[in-house]
């Protein structure tokens, strides 16, 4: 029925990137525990920004589509960007 | 199913991602309201998000990590032709959900048994910055419960589709693509979780 068969993601890959966000989501926690300012905040949205990697890339598949797909989401991630950024410009320098 | 019908693979995955961008970028103004208040009420945020409960958020983490590996398992059992695998992997993922729900439930009946609730006297007494702070929380998990319970509705559509031989190891891709709206639903609450629970404790 559809010609191109995309590629069948194991089990296992799965099951290691489940036990790798479980421990990201570990450090998170433990990391909110102690007061380093405003660095909490960006550990925070590291480890966030990290997660999500994992879970677009493998279980959402990006990492197996084509490039068509990682150019869309590089643009819709940027729109995103620029959205914030440019909020920031105003919010901060006003 | 009949050979002839056209199926365009590519097509019906990037329709959804498209629509997932939109998603994003709907939550993404709501990331955007509450990095602008924290820049500007930083103290008080900090004392808002302490009166939140890192069980329930870090609970609902573990529940909806878990569903999102479920779903993922469950495409590849379909392809390879373990159709009750991947019924029973769905199940569990819409169990998860429920679980999710059901902890939403407790966690906002406690702060609404403290009079912490939209437009509520006691939230109007508070200072502005924690006013802000749980108008963003009730707005933006309130719109990410809204997806759980749609996500779940999907899945269940997906499972009777898979049931009825429509999707099958063949023809997958609308559990793909439910698969895509569940693991959006999971990639939204990786970041609700350390910006409101753990700001901080």
């Amino acid at each position: 029925m559809s010609e191109e068969h995309a590629h069948i993601v194991p089990y296992k890959t799965f099951v290691i990137v489940w036990i790798g966000l479980l421990i990201l989501t570990g450090i998170t926690i433990a990391v909110a525990q102690y007061d380093l300012g405003a660095m909490n905040i960006w550990v925070a949205l590291g480890i966030a920004t990290l997660k999500s990697g994992l879970v677009i890339a493998i279980f959402m598949h990006m990492k197996y589509e084509s490039i068509l797909f990682k150019l869309s989401l590089l643009s819709a991630l940027s729109i995103l960007a620029i959205f914030i950024g440019f909020t920031f410009l105003d919010v901060l320098y006003r | 199913m009949s050979g002839h019908v056209h199926k365009d693979y590519i097509g019906a995955k990037f329709g959804m991602w498209l629509f997932l961008f939109t998603e994003v970028l709907l939550f993404g103004g709501l990331f955007i309201l509450y990095a602008v208040y924290l820049s500007r009420y930083p103290q008080e945020f900090i004392s808002a998000g302490a009166q939140l409960d890192v069980r329930f958020g870090g609970g609902n983490t573990l529940v909806l990590l878990t569903s999102s590996l479920f779903v993922a398992i469950s495409i590849t059992a379909l392809r390879r032709g373990s159709t009750k695998l991947c019924l029973g992997l769905l199940g569990g993922t819409i169990a998860c959900a429920a679980l999710f729900m059901i902890n939403k439930f407790f966690e906002w009946s406690a702060k609404f048994s403290h009079g912490i609730y939209p437009g509520s006297e006691h939230l109007l007494e508070m200072p502005p910055g924690e006013i802000v702070f749980f108008n963003i929380y009730y707005v933006t998990t309130g719109l990410h419960g809204i997806h759980v319970i749609i996500g779940a509705l999907i899945l269940a559509w997906t499972m009777v589709l898979i049931m009825t031989g429509r999707v099958n190891a063949n023809d997958w891709v609308i559990l793909e693509n439910a698969g895509l709206y569940w693991h959006l639903v999971d990639l939204i609450w990786i970041f609700v979780f350390p910006l409101y629970y753990l700001i901080l404790h």
